[in-house]
């Protein structure tokens, strides 16, 4: 920090030099507001605005063209008969069936995989240098690229499964990628894959955080490694338990492009998450009130998780 | 389990029990190395090999014959749609999209995030709580009335290039790209920058607000010369996420020839016309994948970094 103080040092009084203007000292004071106005303007109009002007949209009979006649919530009526169209499903139903489905195993499977990967990585590795990085590349990688390699790979007649008949085990069958039942599952593994090893790192720079001291002590208590991390670091961990959720939950209902490049919508739109929907309604089949009261159902479900997350964050540390 | 995971902080009592534990650990942290890896592999391998050897060999063989063949075709005559000019337009056409943006959200940002902490004014938290959660909307809530506005704008643009010959942008589909990733990206770039100049000692600005420092003149020589580590988290950050869009960019530019690198990639991948070139889709995905995945190579501390400072507020 020493060269700040340097930095400081060499600016020049300035305002000795002029004489005091009123209307350029109070431009002076308003500088930091001005500064800030467009970005905030930005985020009112085109964040909230268009949160408005779409769930506007949801209420009108919108088709091909907005149209901004309100016809009532007819929009929503259809989405929750086609919630229980169950028999042949609808895609609504279809979608949201697939969320709940793709949302727990992908949360649940990530925090797991993430925790373990972690406590393994925390034993004073030799190579966890070149280990990290490995499980974390998939970061990287946008969610089409990471389609298109595990279209690939999980494809019954190119990759794993012709595979393993090539080595013999010809009674080997794995096609859920070409089935409407289990399509859904292999974007599970995709986006586990993916998002894995950023948790992994979470839980890593969690347990690096966690006071040495504590764990010395227990152990001298004469605690077994696993009641060690059952009982003391588990629990310390909590925080980045609600992070990790936080991030998970988003990026699943955010999901899009990676069901688009793995499954193309599966066979029927079998693999349709409600964010495909909504494009699908709003672009494709020209239903666009239908597609916004989905979009509006999206925006509810994330406000309900992020609003009080961001509410205790920004409240705990008054400033 | 509790004999699995012996921790290492235990020094004393090694036997072969231990031993045992250190096997299973590194064989466990090897198995999920090669799970990471996989698809990365085949990916590369397949991408060297003929498409005789793909159909007769195996997924996981080293190319007998290694050909940089299918990435020339990617690169130069692979047909995205009806175009067969390879993906290297739409390579640029990313590129093009992604330095403006990404500079602009960033500098936006350390303009943002200098305000809101050390000129504050009645209301900061709520200000900064809106462009906060502007960072969690599902995009799907403002896709619509973007495309709406983007699409008057454009209509706007035809007008003006007959009255004056000059478009100003309006209704290239770079240039709204770049305004959406800027405006979508503000959120988190602000975030960024105010989580890591509220650390920062707010003394030495009271200090050269003393001296007669102008707003711009501390921005300038005392909270730049001293933000580096953060602008590189923040170039990163966006850099990855808007190269990557797939949503904004396929919902105002996914045909013709402004259309990015993702979808361009995702057409090469799921065009049904002809026979499926797979060496050549999985050498346009590797294209595709590179830049990030050199980012993240080059600079990968600060890329985790990054990706922690959007998890973890605060």
């Amino acid at each position: 920090m020493s060269t700040v103080a340097e930095t400081s040092m060499t600016l020049t009084p300035e305002h000795d030099t002029r004489p005091s203007a009123s209307v350029r000292s109070r431009l002076q004071d308003a500088l930091p507001k001005i500064v800030l106005a467009p970005s905030f303007a930005a985020t009112v109009v085109f964040v909230y605005g268009f949160i408005l002007w779409t769930i506007y949209l949801s209420f009108t009979n919108s088709k091909t063209f907005p149209s901004y006649a309100i016809t009532g919530p007819r929009a929503y009526q259809r989405l929750w008969r086609w919630t229980f169209e169950s028999d042949p499903p609808s895609s609504w139903y279809t979608s949201i069936t697939n969320m709940g489905i793709f949302g727990f195993l992908y949360i649940f499977i990530c925090l797991a995989l993430g925790l373990f990967l972690a406590i393994l990585l925390d034993q004073k590795i030799r190579g966890e240098g070149v280990l990290r990085p490995i499980y974390l590349y998939p970061m990287a990688l946008s969610f089409i690229v990471t389609g298109v390699a595990w279209k690939w790979f999980l494809d019954p007649g190119l990759g794993l499964e012709q595979t393993l008949h090539q080595w013999g085990w010809t009674s080997f069958h794995f096609d859920w990628i070409k089935n409407k039942d289990f399509v859904i599952y292999t974007v599970v593994i995709a986006g586990v894959w993916q998002a894995s090893g950023f948790i992994m790192a979470m839980f890593l720079a969690g347990l690096r955080g966690i006071d040495g001291e504590i764990m010395k002590a227990a152990q001298i208590d004469g605690a077994t490694t696993f009641q060690l991390y059952r009982r003391i670091v588990i629990p310390l961990l909590r925080p980045v338990f609600l992070s990790a959720f936080i991030v998970l939950a988003h990026l699943a209902i955010k999901s899009y492009d990676l069901v688009v490049a793995l499954t193309s919508g599966g066979p029927g739109g079998s693999a349709w998450l409600p964010s495909n929907f909504m494009y699908e309604y709003t672009f494709k089949r020209n239903e666009m009130a239908v597609g916004s009261a989905s979009a509006v159902i999206m925006l509810m479900t994330i406000t309900a998780i992020i609003v009080p997350y961001l509410y205790s964050e920004l409240r705990e540390k008054p400033r | 389990m509790s004999a699995v995971t012996t921790p290492a902080r235990q020094d004393t009592g090694g036997t072969s029990a231990k031993t045992l534990n250190r096997i299973v650990i590194y064989g466990l942290l090897a198995l999920f190395a090669l799970f990471y890896l996989m698809p990365l592999f085949v990916m590369l391998v397949t991408s060297f090999k003929t498409m005789d050897e793909i159909q007769n060999g195996n997924m996981l063989a080293l190319p007998r014959a290694p050909t940089f063949e299918p990435w020339l075709k990617a690169w130069g005559e692979t047909c995205v749609g009806l175009t067969c000019a390879g993906i290297k337009g739409y390579f640029w056409n990313s590129i093009k999209m992604v330095v403006p943006a990404v500079l602009i959200s960033t500098l936006l940002g350390a303009l943002n995030g200098y305000v809101l902490t050390k000129w504050r004014f009645r209301g900061h938290t709520l200000v900064f709580g809106l462009m906060l959660f502007a960072c969690f909307i599902p995009f799907q809530s403002v896709l619509l009335p973007m495309a709406t506005i983007l699409g008057s704008l454009s209509r706007f643009g035809v007008t003006l290039q007959n009255a004056t010959g000059f478009s100003f942008g309006l209704g290239n589909p770079t240039v709204n790209l770049v305004f959406v990733h800027v405006v979508y990206g503000l959120g988190f770039t602000t975030l960024f920058f105010r989580n890591y100049y509220e650390a920062f000692p707010t003394e030495l600005i009271k200090a050269a607000q003393v001296d007669g420092a102008s707003f711009f003149q501390i921005f300038r020589r005392i909270m730049l010369p001293n933000s580096m580590p953060i602008f590189v988290v923040t170039v990163i950050y966006q850099f990855t996420n808007i190269w990557n869009d797939f949503l904004f960019a396929s919902a105002y530019a996914g045909t013709g020839d402004a259309m990015p690198m993702t979808v361009a990639l995702n057409n090469v991948v799921n065009t049904s016309t002809g026979v499926v070139e797979y060496n050549v889709n999985m050498a346009a995905a590797m294209i595709a994948a590179l830049p990030t995945l050199l980012v993240y190579v080059v600079a990968g501390r600060y890329f985790v970094r990054g990706l922690m400072a959007g998890a973890v507020k605060g």
